[in-house]
C-alpha cells in the first residue's frame, strides 16, 4: 500500500478586512490507498479549510493557499489549473458534505444531478448515465431507485438526501473520498446507518477516505488512523487503537474526557467534562504552544509558553506537538 | 398542473368584478358629469336627455349591473365624449400599439438588464460591476420625461439617426422603448446581480464545483436557473407598469397609444373610457402574474405540489 494523499506544510490563510486569518497553518498527514483518515477537532480548528484547500474548493479571495504542497497520486494539485482541476473533481478526489439538506440543487432531478457528473467525467450517453443512475441509488441504499431518479431534492429525507449526496460522490469511482461531517446535520438514529454506508462503499471500491468530524465515537468507529486538530494545526496524529489507548496530547486526553460515559444501568456516572477556556484567535495566535492557555500542564517558565513545539515522533507513526505529552509527564511527576 | 390554471383563471372573475366595482364607485365620486362643460352650457333638458341615454339617470347599481353585462359579452360601451366612437373602436385601434411599445421596452429591459447583472456578479466590485450598476442607478433616478428629451435631443436631433416621434417604422420604435424599458432594465440589473451573487454562495452550487464541473454548466444550470426566480416573480408587477406606465412617453414622441386617451378620458368624465381601459389593463396584470406563477412552478419544483 502506498501513499495516495501527501500534503506537506499547508498553510491556508484568510485575508480578511480585520486581518489574516490562519486558518490552515503548517499542516502535514497523508493518506493510505483504501484506508480511513479521521480529522478530529472543535468548530473552527481549520478541519473543514484542510479539505476544501486539497479540493481547491475555498473561495479565492478572501482564501489563498499560501504554501505547502498537496500531492494526490504524485501529482501537485496546488499548482494545477482551474480546468485542470475540473478534472480532478469529482473524478479522482470527490467530497461529501456537511448539510444534505442545502447541498444538491432544488431545482433538479435527483437524476439529473448524478447523470451529470457521469457525462462529464465517463462520457456516457443519456441512457447508459441513467441506468446507471438508478444503479447508484441502489447501491447507497435508496429503495426503488429507478422511480426516484425523477425525484427532487425536497422529496428526501434529511438521510436519504445524503445517501443521494453519497452516490454522486461515488459515481465515478474516485480514489480519493473527502466527507467532511457528513452525519453532523442527521438524525442521530441515521447517523450510524451513513457512516456504515461510507465504510462499505470504501472497502468495496478500494477508496481511501478522509473523515472529517468533531465526534470521536465517529472516529472510534471508522477510522483506521487519526489526526487531532487544533488552532489550524495538527497537534496528534496516530494509528486510531493506538491513539484512543495511549493519548499523548492534552487536548486529546480532553476530548476523550469529554465524551460520555455510562454505568452499567446506563446511567451517565458523571457530570460532562468540558474543557476550560477557548481556542485562540487565529488572526494573530500565539507564538508558543496554541494549546498553552488551555493546557493543564503548562506552567511558568516553560519552554511551552516561549517557543513553539514541533511535531516529533514519540513512537512509530505517533507524533505529538507538545511539550508535555503524557508518557513524558509520568516520568517526571514520578 | 393543468387544474391549477383553470382554477387560476376562474378566480379572474371575481377579481375582475372587483377592479370594475372599486373603478365604478371611485369614478362616481370624482364631481363633474361628461356633458357639463363651463364653456359650453348644455340646456338643461339637453342633458336630461343625454343623461338618460346613457342610463346615467338610473341608481349606481343599475348602472353597475347594465355595464358588467355589457363587459361579459365584450361591449364596453360607446365613448361619452367622443362621438361616433365606442370603447370598443379605441381599444382595438390604440391598445395594441401600447402592447407593442411595453412589451418593446420589456424586451429592452431583458435583453440588457439580465446579461448586465449576470456579468456584474460574475466579476463583483470589477470596473464593469460598478458601471453597470451606476447605470442602473441613473436609470432608476432619471424621470421618463428627461430621459426621453435628451435621446431626442442627442439621437435625433443633434446625430440625426433617429426619427424624433411616431410610431410607423422600426426606427421610430427604438427610443420609446429603450425610454420605457430603462426603469424596468436598471430594476432587473440590480436585482440579477443580488441574487446570483446569493445563489453562488449557496451550497449546491460548491457542489457543482466539486463534481468537477464545467465551469460554464455551473453558471447556466446550476446559478442561472436558481437566480431567475426572484427574477421571474418581479416580472409581472414590472410588465404592468410598463403597459399602464407609457403616457408620459407615449406623450412626448407621439406614440397614438392608449395613454393619451386614458388620460383624457379621465379628467373629462368619460366614465365608460376610463372603467374599459382600467378592466382591460387589469386583465393584462392578472394574466401577467399568472403566467409569472406558471413559469414560477417550471423552475421552482418546489412550489408544484402545493398547487395541484
Amino acid at each position: 500500500m502506498g501513499r495516495l494523499l501527501e500534503v506537506e506544510d499547508l498553510r491556508t490563510h484568510f485575508f480578511t478586512r480585520a486581518g489574516v486569518v490562519r486558518a490552515v497553518d503548517g499542516v502535514d498527514f497523508s493518506v493510505e490507498k483504501g484506508k480511513t483518515l479521521g480529522i478530529v477537532g472543535e468548530s473552527g480548528c481549520g478541519k473543514s479549510v484542510t479539505a476544501l484547500s486539497i479540493m481547491r474548493l475555498l473561495p479565492t479571495p478572501p482564501a489563498r493557499i499560501v504554501s505547502g504542497s498537496i500531492r494526490f497520486d504524485g501529482r501537485e494539485l496546488t499548482t494545477l489549473s482551474e480546468r485542470e482541476l475540473e478534472d480532478v473533481r469529482g473524478r479522482e478526489v470527490a467530497m461529501v458534505f456537511q448539510d444534505p439538506m442545502t447541498a444538491l440543487n432544488p431545482t433538479l432531478t435527483i437524476g439529473t444531478q448524478i447523470i451529470e457528473v457521469l457525462r462529464r467525467h465517463l462520457g456516457l450517453d443519456d441512457r447508459t448515465a441513467r441506468r446507471r443512475a438508478a444503479e447508484l441509488l441502489d447501491e447507497v441504499g435508496i429503495p426503488r431507485a429507478r422511480e426516484r431518479l425523477d425525484d427532487y431534492p425536497h422529496q428526501f429525507s434529511g438521510g436519504m438526501r445524503q445517501r443521494v449526496v453519497i452516490a454522486i460522490a461515488i459515481a465515478c469511482e474516485p480514489r480519493l473520498l473527502i466527507a467532511d461531517e457528513p452525519t453532523t446535520a442527521l438524525d442521530v438514529t441515521v447517523q450510524a446507518q451513513v457512516l456504515d454506508l461510507l465504510d462499505d462503499l470504501r472497502r468495496e471500491h478500494e477508496m481511501a477516505m478522509i473523515l472529517i468530524t468533531h465526534n470521536m465515537g465517529v472516529v472510534a468507529e471508522s477510522a483506521d488512523d487519526v489526526a487531532v486538530m487544533y488552532a489550524g494545526q495538527i497537534v496528534e496524529q496516530a494509528p486510531a487503537h493506538e491513539l484512543f489507548r495511549r493519548p499523548e496530547h492534552p487536548y486529546t486526553e480532553a476530548l476523550l474526557a469529554a465524551l460520555p460515559d455510562l454505568d452499567d444501568n446506563g446511567a451517565r456516572s458523571r457530570r460532562l467534562a468540558a474543557i476550560p477556556g477557548r481556542p485562540p484567535d487565529l488572526i494573530d495566535p500565539p507564538q508558543a504552544c496554541r494549546f498553552a492557555a488551555r493546557c493543564p500542564y503548562a506552567g511558568c517558565g516553560d519552554s511551552c509558553a516561549l517557543e513553539p513545539p514541533a511535531l516529533r515522533e514519540l513512537r512509530p507513526d505517533h507524533r505529538v506537538r507538545t511539550a508535555h505529552p503524557a508518557s513524558e509527564r509520568e516520568a517526571v511527576t514520578a | 398542473m393543468a387544474a391549477y390554471i383553470i382554477r387560476r383563471v376562474v378566480w379572474t372573475v371575481p377579481v375582475v368584478l372587483l377592479v370594475i366595482f372599486m373603478t365604478f364607485t371611485l369614478m362616481k365620486q370624482i364631481e363633474g358629469n361628461p356633458f357639463r362643460k363651463t364653456e359650453r352650457a348644455v340646456p338643461a333638458a339637453v342633458q336630461a336627455n343625454l343623461e338618460r341615454k346613457f342610463n346615467l339617470n338610473k341608481p349606481w347599481y343599475v348602472q353597475y349591473a347594465q355595464y358588467v353585462k355589457g363587459v361579459a359579452t365584450g361591449d364596453l360601451g360607446p365613448s361619452l365624449v367622443l362621438r361616433d366612437r365606442t370603447v370598443n373602436d379605441i381599444v382595438e385601434e390604440q391598445f395594441p400599439r401600447s402592447i407593442e411599445l411595453g412589451l418593446l421596452a420589456f424586451g429592452w429591459a431583458v435583453l440588457l438588464g439580465v446579461p448586465a447583472g449576470v456579468l456584474a456578479a460574475m466579476r463583483p466590485n470589477s470596473r464593469f460591476d460598478y458601471g453597470s450598476m451606476l447605470f442602473s442607478n441613473v436609470g432608476f433616478a432619471l424621470p421618463n420625461f428627461l430621459v426621453a428629451t435628451l435621446l431626442i435631443y442627442f439621437v435625433s436631433v443633434k446625430w440625426g439617426m433617429l426619427p424624433t416621434s411616431g410610431w410607423t417604422t422600426w426606427q421610430h420604435k427604438i427610443l420609446p422603448s429603450f425610454t420605457l424599458g430603462l426603469v424596468p432594465m436598471a430594476y432587473f440589473a440590480r436585482l440579477v446581480r443580488g441574487t446570483m451573487l446569493e445563489t453562488l454562495q449557496q451550497d449546491y452550487v460548491r457542489t457543482a464545483k466539486a463534481k468537477g464541473l464545467r465551469r460554464r454548466r455551473v453558471l447556466t444550470v446550476h446559478v442561472l436557473r436558481n437566480s431567475l426566480i426572484p427574477v421571474v416573480t418581479a416580472a409581472a408587477p414590472l410588465l404592468g407598469y410598463i403597459i399602464t406606465g407609457s403616457f408620459i412617453v407615449e406623450n412626448i414622441f407621439a406614440v397614438p397609444g392608449i395613454g393619451r386617451y386614458y388620460v383624457t378620458a379621465v379628467s373629462a368624465r368619460d366614465y365608460s373610457v376610463v372603467m374599459g381601459l382600467t378592466v382591460l389593463l387589469s386583465i393584462i396584470v392578472i394574466a401577467a402574474n399568472l403566467v409569472v406563477d406558471i413559469l414560477y412552478g417550471i423552475l421552482d419544483p418546489r412550489t408544484r405540489e402545493a398547487r395541484t
